[in-house]
């Protein structure tokens, strides 16, 4: 157990972000144009719509490493191809309450909206996901639903 | 075998100061693929271009990255470097290290160790790219116009004097909409007919404009530049190339007792009537629920009394097919019904009376002939009470939430011209803010206020009642903080002003989006405000939100000047990061239509060969690529995966997301 | 239940002599009295064969798929819980409704052979039905069991009605139930969250990857399963990733969120007992709880929850949280 706190100390998560190219990715590069710092652990992937995320990216993500998956894209009724991020927000809302159902910490999914304008917002969600996700550690649950005891 | 190169840019010291750039492009030496790699001080540069061109010819390369700004900055920059050195644009990935990393951290290792990730991620990415080709879909040089009104009159002008034919749908018997209803128009003051009906007749006279008038929309099909549209012309009962527009039937006819909707039903007209004098087409229309002869059969005196032999009782309802490349909308609006407003007595007094009602009273050409009379008594009213905001901007459920925008100013503008006609007449005007925005609008109102002597209230009213025949106007005096009753003739309401409800089924026909107060959707608010999500269809005036004249003037010429755009193109280049299904994988189950925003997706039975000479008719889904934009809500909504997006393919974000969450 | 079975025979070889009809399907008896299986019927001989029973829980909607592209009619013999994927796979325009002839029959629940196994009864020859009492008999004597106690897990909490019939039999009326089937779903999220991650460890730590329950799901049904598709850049088979092997279960109820029934097969068909339906029941329930009341499978044609919204729906982190109206 001690090994783990220390462990903890010195932990970085890795955090996914999907961007929508729209919003979500332009409210990055504001964040980046008016020099908004969050932590280097953020690393951003480029989707046309939040609606392209599929839960597999989400999964994957996950599985191959990540501690925190965040969606982001255009606020509700402003999405570039008009409806998109409607089904994003159904999509996401059931998949995540579904991972936190199998047991999946809730603080590691997180869907935000984000406009091209939010450059000071982008920072700001970023710096508290990755707070909650280091204080939560890593992701050990997701990279193995099956996971056999003693492994 | 894919032979990939990278271009990492300093970007002078944008990046360089915090992203050790030559560590990175070293460290792609030895990245699998990877057989360039190098680091120059503005990539986008002319010289940075070069090198890039350069190192594709020379190392023949299959893709290339470049870790540099945003690529909303700069990919188009550099897809077209590819292209001039023969490779194809669309295996071109930008890494985005300055606003994504060198200017957000500090640490010179941590950006430098992000930076690398970033840059594999896109190699990645690359590898997976195919080279894409933009389609080509031809323009069919046409554009229809739906709604006859000043902002479609004016966009079909303007379309039409840049040489392309243009069809007007009217559903009235007559173009010229809700302005031609108007007496006198704001700030200037200028009579609405004079400067409406030589439009009118412009539009009758173009050689390039074709106005269907009586006529609705019944089917769309096809896309930007290719729409094919049916249109319903209804039975007018009268042949329209034979009418003279003599109007002895109008005089004949004896059944006169019909509700005149021009007139806002204040006065009544004959069964066959023209609607108005300067009307276009000039051409007379049979209310089949009034015409006594379409009722029971008999009658036909219209019929022995036209000259030109018009009329025509067996008309029926006829269909034409027309191509177009671009279609504007601009259906207009109506005041709101106002049974949800008891309070004001609408419907119990006659005296109390909307807007619009007060044009038709005013206008020369009205049920009064432009004498100010009151409805129920034909009394000329001295104290007039207006009421702003009936409806607009209102919570509460009964009205609508947003501003109508054009009340302040034409009850400015009313009050005015009462005050300047019947000087004697006391004019209140109860608020709750006036609204003035625009040029010359602030002085109208002031003028209305301090050289007319118009009584602005702010306060909400109450209600209205009748008492002793006098309209009692209750409400709050929110100056003063009181209460007051002002003993009134005639009330005039301030309606909110709402779509006209047959845009909804037109923004069925069109796919284009509509919000939650039944407006069209604009492309973007800001940046597309005339141009509907869906490719080709374009909005003018109060359907896609209130709006006065000159605004609506304003967007129907944008409007036309997109469309002009649009048609003078001979072909239409189609975005290539598309949807695309396999259809072995297809299982027609129609849930990416479903969630298809623009119709591209449609379904067809194929036939598949199962192997052993066996055959089997599947559905499957085709995607029209000059139609669809590319967001990917199909992709996901795919159970099988059959549908993938080109550009961004499942495999290629997998890969992306691999390759960012290696440590 | 004989008396049903009866008369369902007699229909089929009208239909079948009559020729309105290619082919019937419906359950052929098995090797013992416990293990009937869906069949197809062409001719009245192989009728000699046909049976309906308490053991005849297969979900036959799936198999008109294929059927129903046959040339001829196709009578089929629908319980409530069938009509459901039956009609959902109408609406998916998997089934061409126009080829099929919808019997509906009545079901009075059916049994789980391996409850009645757990009981300590084997070597079974024969069920025999009295309200609650269900007297088994076998090489070794007979055995009253409490029909609630021994039936399918997917009829424990089961108040399906026809959706879909062209015409019935029904002898019977059915018993009122009053169950909540969200029961368990929600006893798994009153859990803390460790609990529930040990509790799905463990189930899912049984799973062979047998694909049954992929087979066997009426919404499961694409032509090429997305886990089969090199494309999706999730098949396992050709690459080094055990994607698929580790999150296969959370995909396959996503996929078929909103489409999925609860008609309770996969757990029916999983030979390692997980409780497969309970992954579908949460996205059931959430999408009861967020978007309004919806069975799949009432309607024949329509969108399901996830390929529609509406303004106002709630924010995925307040799902989360707990937060959401």
């Amino acid at each position: 157990m001690q090994e783990v706190t220390t462990e903890k100390k010195e932990f970085t998560p890795n955090i996914v972000a999907f961007c929508c190219n729209w919003c979500s990715y332009a409210g990055a590069d504001l964040a980046g144009s008016s020099r908004l710092t969050y932590p280097a652990n953020v690393k951003i992937i480029r989707v046309p719509c939040s609606c392209r995320v599929n839960p597999m990216f989400v999964l994957k993500a996950f599985q191959q490493g990540a501690d925190g998956v965040i969606l982001c894209g255009c606020h509700p009724g402003d999405c570039h191809y008009v409806t998109g991020n409607y089904y994003t927000r159904r999509r996401m809302a059931l998949l995540f309450s579904f991972l936190n159902y199998m047991g999946i910490e809730k603080e590691r999914t997180r869907v935000e909206w984000v406009s091209a304008a939010e450059g000071a917002r982008f920072s700001a969600v970023m710096n508290d996901f990755v707070k909650t996700v280091t204080e939560l550690g890593e992701n050990k649950r997701l990279t193995d639903l099956r996971v056999k005891e003693g492994e | 075998m894919q032979r990939i190169g990278v271009f990492i840019c300093w970007c002078g010291s944008n990046i360089a100061a915090t992203v050790d750039v030559q560590k990175v492009a070293e460290v792609m030496k030895s990245e699998p693929g990877v057989v360039y790699s190098a680091d120059y001080q503005y990539m986008c540069s002319e010289n940075g271009q070069q090198l890039i061109k350069q190192a594709i010819k020379e190392h023949n390369l299959t893709g290339i990255v470049v870790g540099s700004c945003s690529p909303r900055m700069h990919e188009a920059t550099f897809r077209k470097t590819a292209e001039a050195a023969g490779l194809n644009p669309y295996m071109v990935e930008i890494a985005n290290i300055r606003e994504h990393c060198s200017w957000i951290h500090k640490d010179m290792d941590e950006a430098t160790e992000k930076a690398i990730i970033l840059v594999r991620t896109a190699i990645a990415k690359v590898k997976l790219n195919a080279p894409l080709m933009a389609g080509e879909s031809p323009v069919v040089k046409r554009a229809l116009v739906i709604g006859g009104g000043i902002a479609g009159i004016q966009a079909a002008l303007d379309i039409a004097d840049a040489g392309f034919e243009v069809d007007i749908v009217e559903k009235n018997a007559t173009i010229g909409g809700r302005m031609a209803q108007l007496d006198k128009t704001f700030p200037t003051l200028d009579c609405s007919a004079c400067i409406l009906t030589p439009k009118m007749v412009d539009c009758a006279q173009h050689e390039k404009i074709d106005i269907l008038s009586y006529s609705e929309v019944e089917e769309v099909k096809g896309f930007v530049g290719n729409f094919s549209v049916k249109i319903r012309r209804k039975a007018r009962y009268v042949d329209e190339t034979k009418c003279t527009g003599c109007k002895i039937c109008m005089e004949k006819c004896p059944s006169k007792k019909g509700l005149n909707s021009f007139n806002m039903d204040l006065n009544t007209r004959p069964a066959i009537h023209i609607p108005f004098a300067q009307a276009i087409p000039n051409v007379a229309v049979i209310d089949p629920e009034q015409c006594i002869k379409l009722k029971t059969g008999k009658c036909g005196i219209c019929q022995k009394f036209c000259g030109a032999g018009a009329i025509d009782y067996e008309q029926k309802d006829t269909f034409i097919e027309r191509e177009y490349g671009a279609i504007v909308v601009a259906t207009g609006y109506k005041p709101i019904n106002l049974d949800a407003f008891n309070e004001y007595g609408y419907n119990d007094n006659k005296d109390v009376i909307t807007s619009l009602e007060l044009e038709r009273l005013m206008n020369a050409a009205g049920p009064t002939n432009g004498v100010l009379l009151r409805p129920s008594d034909g009394e000329h009213p001295k104290v007039i009470t207006f009421i702003q905001c009936v409806g607009s901007r209102d919570s509460s459920g009964c009205g609508k939430p947003y501003c109508s925008k054009i009340c302040c100013m034409y009850t400015a503008k009313h009050a005015m011209l009462i005050r300047e006609k019947y000087p004697d007449t006391e004019v209140h005007v109860f608020y709750i803010d006036v609204r003035t925005p625009g040029k010359n609008y602030d002085e109208f109102y002031r003028r209305a206020v301090e050289q007319y002597g118009v009584d602005y209230i702010k306060g909400m009213v109450g209600k209205v009642y009748n008492e002793n025949g006098k309209l009692m106007v209750q409400g709050s005096n929110l100056i003063d903080n009181e209460q007051i009753t002002i003993e009134s003739d005639l009330v005039v309401l301030a309606a909110a002003i709402e779509p006209e409800p047959s845009v909804r089924k037109v923004a069925t026909l069109l796919t284009a989006s509509i919000d939650t107060n039944n407006f069209l959707t604009e492309s973007h608010a800001k940046l597309r405000p005339v141009e509907s999500p869906t490719a080709g269809v374009y909005l003018a005036g109060v359907c896609q939100g209130p709006k006065d004249i000159p605004e609506t003037v304003s967007q129907a010429s944008a409007c036309a000047a997109k469309v002009i755009g649009l048609l003078a193109k001979d072909k239409l280049k189609t975005n290539p990061c598309v949807a695309i299904p396999d259809e072995s994988m297809c299982n027609g189950c129609s849930q990416c239509a479903n969630v298809c925003a623009y119709g591209a997706i449609t379904y067809e039975n194929k036939e598949f060969r199962l192997g052993g000479g066996k055959t089997e008719i599947r559905r499957v889904a085709c995607v029209n690529p000059a139609v669809c934009q590319g967001c990917g809500a199909c992709t996901v909504t795919c159970p099988s995966g059959a549908m993938d997006l080109k550009g961004f393919s499942s495999k290629q974000i997998m890969s992306e997301v691999e390759a960012i969450c290696k440590k | 239940m004989k008396d049903v079975e009866m008369k369902m025979k007699e229909r089929a070889k009208q239909l079948l002599e009559s020729g309105e009809v290619a082919r019937v399907v419906g359950w052929k008896k098995g090797d013992f009295c416990y293990d009937p299986s869906p069949a197809t019927f062409e001719t009245v001989e192989e009728l000699d064969n046909f049976v309906y029973d308490y053991f005849c829980g297969a979900n036959l909607s799936k198999y008109l798929i294929q059927i129903s592209k046959k040339e001829g009619k196709t009578a089929v013999f629908l319980k409530p819980c069938d009509t459901y994927s039956f009609n959902q796979l109408v609406k998916e325009h998997r089934i061409n409704r126009e080829n099929v002839y919808v019997i509906a029959v009545e079901c009075m629940a059916k049994f789980d052979i391996e409850k009645i196994k757990e009981k300590g009864v084997s070597q079974i020859t024969g069920v025999e039905v009295k309200d609650k009492d269900v007297k088994v008999s076998s090489l070794y004597g007979e055995t009253t069991l409490y029909k609630p106690e021994i039936l399918l897990t997917k009829c424990e909490t089961c108040q399906k009605t026809h959706q879909v019939k062209d015409e019935e039999i029904i002898l019977h009326e059915r018993p009122e139930r009053d169950v909540d089937r969200f029961a368990e779903v929600k006893k798994l999220e009153a859990m803390t969250e460790d609990e529930r991650f040990a509790f799905w460890k463990e189930q899912l730590s049984k799973c062979i990857r047998c694909n049954a329950c992929r087979n066997v799901c009426p919404a499961c049904s694409c032509v090429k399963c997305v886990f089969d598709n090199p494309a999706s850049g999730v098949a396992a088979k050709a690459n080094d990733s055990e994607f698929e092997e580790k999150l296969f279960h959370v995909i396959r109820a996503f996929h078929v969120a909103g489409r999925c029934t609860d008609c309770g097969e996969c757990s029916r068909v999983c030979p390692q007992h997980i409780p497969l339906h309970l992954l579908n029941r949460k996205f059931i329930k959430d999408i009861d709880g967020l978007y309004g009341e919806f069975q799949a499978g009432e309607e024949a044609e329509g969108k399901t929850p996830l390929t529609s919204y509406t303004e106002g729906d709630a924010e995925p982190n307040d799902v989360l949280n707990g937060e959401a109206k």
